[in-house]
């Protein structure tokens, strides 16, 4: 208790050396990011935009842009959009976390682990263009994976992927996954590892099976980073742009279901038109912080949770000391 | 930012036009010399190296060219900068918008004094203060007479200035497949094929001929799209916010609607890997709409992937070209001068050099297989050429002397880009089964509100 | 009795992953192959076997004196690798500020890194572009690298890694030993955050490494473009010589350096267990 307090007393003291740390961060965001955020929150309120090369605007004009955002499709990009985005994470988020606790596991034994850890990731590497050309070429009309398909006799005559709503979308998903399926395994088993190897030790001890340990200690322990994930990944997700735009053309086709709020924005930019680019760009803000804060405040411990858990994490270490 | 911007540069020449005042009281009129004496850097804006080879290797007055290709030197010592910035994403026409619209504030050796355009957008720029009149660059409109047509009616204003010229013409025409022709046709001769697709309907009694015989009549849905496209009777966009759909769009629609439900077609799209192995030996498909620039680019490339030369191995030599149901061309690059240069007499020189001079075309066609806009050269080559190998020996020339010269592009507006690739885009999906017209026409207007917010009304034919 | 059933959970893990591996190297596998065909051989078709040219590919790309491909790794390099550096270090830096200060701005300030996380950038593209021009950053490598500081996701993660790896008691124990503020960050903070920071440090990289938009709209000249922008310089390339087999092999040379970095650092995430656990 005494301890307690004389450490707040020194974190108020310590005060400045707050501000003193974040200000690089806050001073390259003022000049590089703020700006440009403004005048596209200015511009949501204007017709600006370019006919040919002749400049359009900017005139005001209250909120028409936003009146003509919502009397356009935007409901069904916006569902597009989740829809990919759920299809990709799904698996991914299931296949990471199994990865993630196979691979700090003591107890599994797998040889070359190591490799499987490296290898991934690698899918990420590859630029996001260069891996639409290949996926395009493999699921094409008389492309190896139909051909395939159908010399198993799976199929009697080519499915067309892109042509088709599901498999349009079901390609976009599977891309997504093979894309960022490493990236959330490397980040959850960076969590893992920042675990205390003692409480794995106690729990073996105390004859846990591996899906109890899982369960019981890995998850609550890595929660603040499977928030990260989720949160990071719907906003990604959200902005889903460079996957469905390559691999469908920048069509968003067929019949417009592959059209993501990103790819529905860039559109827009085309004809550089400002005005309502900028009104997509608040909403898609508006929509990504709600979200947002939904599970960041219904799934982060609070700061009284934060507190008996560092309660817990000293019961804990007490009991492995003792 | 924008406003506060402006104010300043406003505030900066009011300074500027002060000094400047003061400076011409004090009796100093050096402001004249400056405007008639040439720059010494030549900037040159495109998006890939297709014409600064042509220039490097052609241009008389080339000098010396750098190896990593930024510049070129002439002899007079002016240094050609080459600024090039690729297609992608929209990105040269983006790159290039910017810069002329601050084309007045830029320094004189920085400013752009020249760009190239392709055709489904130069209207963008000639249509705008961007571009220089050909007339007010000294000789050039004389010497362009021996030019087709068309190549000059794509780069003209709505007063009819012409503002841009081109060393190339690309009349279409249709490749096809000798042996499927002798298969189902009975012979293989231009002129029989010819009379088997002279218009539309016999096109499409060929096509069901093809299809009892096994054989896909075309690849995919956008190989007919320009034989019609271009055959409209008025551009897409005259006011400026209306968009008119021809009736020719119209049937193309109904007739790949047709073929794709008959089976007569593979269904794919241009460029893709299906459609090009569809040009491949073990094709089953009968013929392709086609241009000039094809025949090098794509077809013989697709027809003879391992480049063996070999008619056993591959589709080489079992390839002929006809005219087909109609005239038409697609494509083609175009030099423009940007407002506001300081090289007039170069341009001219550059422009009349490489467009109209009938020895450098000559070498430019034979050496690089451009089919050149000079009736004379293309005349010679139709008298002469000895024929193409690939084509079975037959020479393209002869055939398409004539159907070039009546070629007509009147059409040109600056929202073909945009309109085509929409309306492609959205009728494949009808063509698919996916959606039905209204859809596809709903699916269309969306599209191209989205790009081009000023179209107020899209007016489809009855 | 335990025995048994991680005998079965062995053999799926091994089945999982290989199928997952599969899946992985299989691109790079195509990768590979496309490199050795010809750019009719491409158009043509796909094929499981390699082709010949994979000597005449490579020196169509080495050879071409237009496109920079030395410079255009050279300049990725340093891009790439400064944006990590600098994204890592500084997020570390800041999230350290808000996790282990108590200050009155700490929450606004906590929130309102949180909100820009989830405003979508595409749009102010133009206005970024203005700004450089205005700063005379244009046609610099500068901006391509300076911005990283505020790298909000980056932030994030080193925030949430503190909430579960970085006790406060460490710090105050520190304090005690009498560290100042920079000294704590630097010499305990750091090497406990290695695993995150090594993490992020990849992700940053290659996130930088395959950035083709701003860097297209940035850089003008050759010499100093980027690996992306001369593959879409290749892809738009005069009809005449386009070469899809090129392509390829330029973008498996440009696959090569990020393999390197990736593996370098990825051996420093394994290494990073120790340190990060025992610490506590």
């Amino acid at each position: 208790m005494n301890k307690r307090k004389k450490a707040a007393e020194k974190e108020i003291s310590y005060a400045k050396w707050g501000y003193i740390f974040i200000a690089p961060f806050f001073i390259a965001f003022l000049v590089f990011q703020l700006i440009p955020l403004v005048q596209t929150v200015y511009y949501s309120f204007f017709e600006y935009y370019r006919s040919g090369l002749t400049v359009i605007g900017p005139n005001p004009v209250g909120f028409d842009n936003y009146k003509a955002l919502f009397e356009s499709d935007f409901l069904k990009y916006t569902g597009n959009t989740i829809i990919l985005w759920i299809a990709g994470f799904i698996p991914q988020i299931i296949i990471s976390l199994l990865l993630a606790a196979w691979f700090t596991d003591v107890r599994l034994r797998i040889k070359g682990k190591q490799f499987f850890k490296v290898v991934i990731y690698m899918p990420n590497l590859i630029m996001a263009s260069a891996f639409a050309m290949l996926f395009f070429a493999l699921f094409s009309d008389n492309g190896p994976v139909n051909a395939a398909l159908i010399s198993a006799g799976i199929l009697k005559t080519p499915f067309r992927f892109l042509s088709s709503v599901s498999g349009t979308r079901g390609l976009v998903a599977l891309m997504n996954f093979l894309m960022w399926f490493g990236n959330t395994t490397i980040l959850l088993m960076a969590a893992v590892m920042g675990i205390n190897p003692a409480l794995f030790e106690a729990a073996e001890l105390d004859g846990c099976s591996p899906r109890q340990t899982f369960f019981r200690i890995t998850l609550p322990m890595i929660r603040p980073i499977l928030v990260y994930v989720l949160i990071t990944s719907m906003i990604g997700g959200l902005q889903m742009f460079d996957v469905p735009q390559i691999l469908t053309n920048g069509k968003g086709s067929p019949d417009r279901t592959a059209t993501t709020l990103i790819m529905f924005l860039n559109n827009h930019l085309y004809s550089k038109n400002y005005g309502m680019a900028g009104a997509i760009s608040v909403i898609l803000f508006i929509i990504c912080a709600i979200l947002c804060l939904l599970v960041y405040f219904n799934l982060n411990p609070t700061e009284s949770d934060r507190k008996t858990g560092k309660k817990g994490r000293a019961a804990r270490k007490e009991a492995v000391n003792g | 930012m924008n406003k506060k911007f402006k104010a300043f540069l406003s505030i900066v020449l009011a300074g500027v036009m002060i000094f400047g005042v003061t400076a011409c009281g004090g009796g100093n009129g050096g402001g004249e010399e400056a405007t008639t004496e040439e720059g010494k850097v030549l900037n040159i804006w495109c998006w890939n190296d297709e014409f600064q080879t042509r220039f490097n290797d052609y241009y008389p007055e080339v000098a010396e060219a750098a190896e990593d290709g930024s510049t070129t030197t002439l002899k007079d010592g002016t240094v050609v900068n080459w600024v090039i910035e690729p297609n992608e994403n929209n990105n040269y026409q983006n790159k290039l918008d910017e810069a002329l619209l601050n084309q007045e504030n830029a320094e004189a050796d920085s400013k752009i004094d020249m760009f190239l355009v392709e055709a489904d957008y130069a209207r963008k720029y000639t249509n705008s203060d961007a571009t220089m009149k050909v007339a007010d660059l000294n000789g050039v409109l004389d010497a362009t007479a021996d030019q087709y047509d068309y190549t000059k009616e794509v780069v003209s204003d709505a007063d009819g200035n012409v503002k841009g010229v081109s060393w190339q013409a690309c009349p279409g025409l249709i490749a096809y497949r000798r042996s499927i022709a002798k298969a189902v046709l009975g012979s293989d001769d231009p002129e029989t094929v010819q009379a088997a697709l002279a218009d539309w309907d016999k096109f499409a009694e060929t096509a069901q001929k093809m299809s009892d015989a096994g054989y896909k009549m075309l690849s995919g849905y956008d190989d007919t799209f320009r034989p019609f496209y271009n055959n409209d009777a008025a551009p897409f966009v005259e006011d400026g916010k209306t968009l008119n759909i021809d009736k020719n769009i119209m049937d193309w629609v109904a007739m790949t609607k047709d073929y794709t439900d008959k089976g007569f077609n593979n269904k794919t799209s241009l460029w893709q890997p299906d459609w090009a192995a569809d040009q491949g030996k073990d094709a089953k498909v009968f013929c392709i709409p086609a241009c000039t620039w094809e025949i090098d680019f794509t077809l013989t490339g697709n027809a003879d992937p391992d480049g063996t030369k070999d008619p056993e191995k591959s589709a080489w030599g079992d390839y002929a070209v006809c005219v087909g149901p109609v005239s038409w061309c697609w494509g083609g690059t175009w030099i423009t001068a940007a407002t506001g240069t300081d090289n007039a007499a170069l341009i001219s020189d550059i422009m009349i050099k490489m467009t109209t001079d009938a020895d450098i075309l000559n070498k430019i066609a034979t050496e690089k297989g451009d089919f050149v806009n000079s009736k004379s050269v293309i005349a010679d080559l139709a008298a002469n050429y000895e024929g193409n190998d690939f084509l079975g020996g037959q020479n393209h020339y002869a055939l398409l002397s004539d159907s070039a010269a009546g070629l007509s592009l009147k059409i040109a507006s600056a929202y073909d880009q945009g309109v085509i690739e929409k309306m492609q885009n959205s009728m494949k999906d009808y063509f698919d089964g996916n959606v039905d017209l209204e859809g596809a026409k709903a699916n269309f207007e969306t599209a191209i509100k989205e790009i081009y917010p000023e179209i107020e009304t899209v007016n489809w034919p009855e | 009795m335990d025995k048994k059933p991680s005998n079965i959970r062995t053999i799926i893990a091994y089945i999982v992953l290989i199928l997952l591996t599969f899946l992985c190297l299989f691109f790079f596998y195509i990768l590979i192959i496309n490199c050795t065909r010809s750019h009719q051989q491409i158009q043509s078709g796909f094929s499981f076997l390699p082709g010949k040219s994979f000597a005449q590919n490579f020196n169509n790309v080495i050879h071409d004196a237009k496109l920079p491909v030395l410079s255009g790794i050279k300049n990725s390099l340093i891009v790439s690798s400064c944006s990590a550096i600098l994204a890592t270090y500084f997020s570390a830096l800041t999230a350290y500020g808000l996790y282990a200060y108590n200050f009155k701005l700490k929450k606004p300030a906590f929130i309102f890194i949180m909100l820009i996380l989830v405003m979508p950038t595409q749009v102010s593209a133009m206005g970024f572009i203005n700004i450089i021009t205005k700063m005379g950053m244009i046609n610099t490598l500068y901006p391509l690298i300076l911005p990283s500081i505020a790298a909000p996701a980056v932030f994030y993660f080193m925030y949430s890694y503190m909430q579960s790896s970085l006790p406060l008691e460490l710090i105050e124990a520190a304090r005690i030993d009498g560290c100042n503020e920079f000294k704590t960050f630097n010499r305990i903070v750091i090497p406990i955050m290695k695993p995150a920071l090594a993490v992020q440090a990849i992700f940053a990289f290659v996130q930088s490494w395959n950035n083709f938009f701003i860097p297209a709209l940035v850089l003008q000249e050759n010499s100093k473009r980027t690996l992306p922008i001369l593959i879409a310089m290749l892809r738009s390339a005069d009809f005449l010589k386009f070469d899809m087999g090129k392509v390829y092999m330029l973008i498996t040379v440009a696959i090569v350096p990020i393999i390197i970095v990736y593996i370098a650092l990825s051996r420093y995430i394994v290494a990073g267990v120790a340190l990060g656990g025992v610490k506590e």
